[in-house]
């Protein structure tokens, strides 16, 4: 038996190329995804039984446990699920854009810039405008804050370079006026905005989040993994990509607004959560390399599973303190994205 | 030639503080601003806002701001990169986490315990970035430190925040004081803090002379018999006592000290013993002239002053960052 499996389809005209390793590493971590989260949900001030969990979601379970289990706990376990997947799918294809280990949209200024939307359109709309616009807004922001650092560092081409260095000069300014517009803000819009640019999904709901998120993921998330093919090929290199037919630019252009609006619509729900986006597409590389149809889909669920354990541990190790998930990435991916530096320090 | 700047310079800086006392949101004439100064009458209203509020928070931008510059001219030439400053590599946001935590965490409010602790902190950060930054066989290279002290002012500004958000406390102080604000402060604010700052400026001025044979190089400078890993330690220690102290007081001020060392060297060419006295002077400068926009952006609210330097900042930053890797 060959080490690879091909999957063809004649409409649309699809292939992939997986590894067994890569389809076997999937399936466990789905797996994982799934027990995490019915574990995770029953985990709280009040303890619920796996089992209870299950039987409530399959709807057969105690009026009580239903009340908790569907109405409070479940929908945070499904956004953590949404926002790490999209996180991380985002940082994966940025990483191979810009063919640098460290991208991710924290370093670049697109979580900053989804932050100063978010914060805006609570300052000058909230309260007169339905909140499942937020996105919209978190994603505008992304985008220019996108635009602005492509323009700027733009010079002979964007090298990696100019784009690090002045996308933490642009995520400090961008950062400061958003600080500004809280302080000018009422106290309960303030601390609001403040949870946000940390990072938490403390109390979320299904009609407000998870049903705002989930039609920009079902679109967003097959879409990139779709294109996820141009990615190994810009991988090479421009001319390397040019000669083997691919259309550079114009492909660039699309994974690059792709991986932009997973990070504003993730961002949106779930507020600036860092360092999800550079960690998650490393850990898949190493688990199963770094071709593009296995690594995008691997990342994700990675990043759906750290998210998922950094909100677990959130929230019921400092309890009855309800800490932003935010913090708990900060925390461990700071030190990770040091040892990535440590790492790649001769390169 | 370069005494009569520096003396222009100091006049500039006298203009800007006066300034800086007579407009706000009730303007006072000049005369009156010199008889506040010199004929004191506590009846007088006029006299009491200049003395209480105005006088104290034009001295606090100006030794914040001068404090701020001189530690980024200091970090530009031993790291020999010409972006970097306090706030750039995480010094700034270590230094305001320890205050963060220890106001409103620990209830510890003195001035000086604070300052010590955010002296603390920027020491805590700043060794990390440097240790990080020059790891690997080709040293210290922009974009290695850069990073570095992206991911740990992100690493302190997540749990500052955290912070922040469980204990509620005191939010709306800690958050204008986290933009960075010369608003509202005491004169006893300005004199706890200014022993660390004036020390900080004297190695700064001392090591000068050293600085000029460092900055072409350590190769060189090791040849020509210079102790480099002294200059360094002296050096670091400066930048720590100027940005813990100018965080402790006036919260984390971003590019002020990128901005002004490029404009001095721009004046003065590559002298360190020119360029740290200027750079001190200007940053005074900077600070306080940008102090007096921020209160009239948003007429009559104030804008943090930090969110003027950063919106000055950035087209600057951009600038030098485009330009390249040039090294003094």
């Amino acid at each position: 038996m060959s080490k690879y499996k091909t999957y063809r389809w004649d409409k649309p005209k699809l292939s992939y190329l997986l590894e067994h390793k890569t389809l076997w590493t999937a399936l466990i971590l789905f797996a994982l995804c799934i027990a995490g989260a019915i574990l995770s949900t029953g985990i709280g001030s009040q303890f619920i039984a796996p089992l209870d969990v299950i039987k409530s979601i399959i709807g057969k379970g105690s009026a009580m446990h239903d009340v908790i289990v569907l109405k409070l706990r479940l929908p945070r376990i499904v956004i953590a699920l949404l926002v790490g997947a999209a996180l991380a799918s985002a940082g994966a294809v940025l990483q191979g854009l810009i063919r640098n280990p460290l991208a991710s949209p924290d370093v670049t200024g697109i979580t900053e810039g989804a932050s100063l939307g978010t914060v805006l359109f609570l300052f000058f709309l909230g309260g007169h405008v339905s909140v499942h616009w937020m996105p919209v807004a978190a994603i505008l922001g992304a985008y220019g804050v996108t635009v602005i650092l492509y323009l700027l560092a733009w010079k002979n081409g964007a090298s990696p370079l100019r784009m690090v260095l002045i996308g933490t000069g642009l995520s400090a300014a961008f950062k400061s006026i958003s600080y500004m517009f809280i302080i000018a803000s009422p106290y309960f819009l303030a601390n609001r905005a403040m949870t946000f640019m940390t990072g938490s999904i403390y109390g979320s709901s299904w009609v407000k989040d998870v049903y705002t998120l989930l039609p920009w993921l079902i679109v967003l998330l097959p879409a990139t993994w779709l294109m996820a093919r141009h990615v190994n090929v810009q991988a090479l290199g421009d001319e390397v990509a040019g000669s083997a037919g691919a259309n550079v630019q114009k492909h660039r252009l699309i994974l690059l607004l792709l991986s932009v609006s997973l990070a504003g619509a993730a961002i949106a729900i779930g507020g600036a959560i860092a360092f999800i986006g550079l960690m998650a597409p490393h850990m898949a590389r190493k688990l199963v390399g770094s071709s593009f149809g296995g690594l995008l889909p691997v990342s994700a669920l990675i990043g759906a599973l750290l998210l998922l354990i950094s909100d677990l541990v959130a929230r019921t190790v400092f309890a009855p303190l309800d800490i932003p998930a935010g913090v708990f990435t900060a925390a461990i991916g700071a030190p990770f994205f040091l040892y990535m530096l440590y790492r790649h320090r001769n390169q | 030639m370069r005494l009569t700047g520096l003396i222009l310079s100091l006049l500039l800086l006298g203009a800007a503080i006066i300034g800086s006392i007579a407009f706000g949101i009730t303007d006072i004439p000049i005369a009156t601003v010199f008889q506040a100064i010199f004929h004191y009458q506590p009846s007088n209203q006029e006299h009491l806002i200049i003395q209480t509020a105005r006088v104290p928070r034009a001295l606090i931008a100006a030794a914040a701001g001068a404090s701020l510059a001189v530690a980024g001219a200091l970090m530009q030439v031993v790291t020999r990169n010409p972006i970097a400053s306090p706030s750039v590599f995480g010094v700034n946001s270590g230094a305001s986490f320890m205050v963060v935590v220890a106001s409103g965490w620990l209830g510890i409010n003195g001035m000086q315990p604070l300052t010590l602790l955010a002296l603390l902190g920027a020491a805590i950060s700043g060794a990390i970035v440097f240790v990080l930054g020059s790891m690997g066989r080709d040293g210290m290279t922009p974009v290695k430190i850069t990073l570095a002290g992206a991911s740990i002012a992100a690493f302190f500004a997540a749990l500052t925040q955290g912070f922040m958000l469980s204990s509620g406390k005191m939010f709306d102080q800690v958050l204008v004081w986290l933009v960075g604000s010369v608003a509202g402060r005491d004169m006893h604010m300005l004199v706890s803090v200014l022993p660390y700052m004036i020390a900080g400026l004297l190695i700064a001025l001392s090591i000068s002379r050293h600085l000029n044979v460092l900055g072409m190089g350590d190769d060189i400078a090791q040849t020509l018999g210079q102790r480099t890993a002294y200059v360094k330690w002296m050096a670091s220690a400066a930048v720590i006592l100027l940005a813990g102290a100018s965080v402790a007081v006036a919260g984390p001020i971003a590019f002020v000290g990128i901005i002004i060392p490029h404009i001095v060297r721009y004046f003065v060419g590559a002298d360190y013993r020119w360029i740290v006295p200027y750079s001190a002077v200007l940053g005074g400068v900077l600070l306080v002239a940008a102090d007096i926009g921020s209160r009239y952006i948003a007429m009559p609210r104030e804008v943090p002053v930090g969110v003027m330097t950063a919106v000055i900042g950035v087209p600057f930053f951009v600038y030098i960052a485009r330009k390249g890797r040039q090294t003094t």
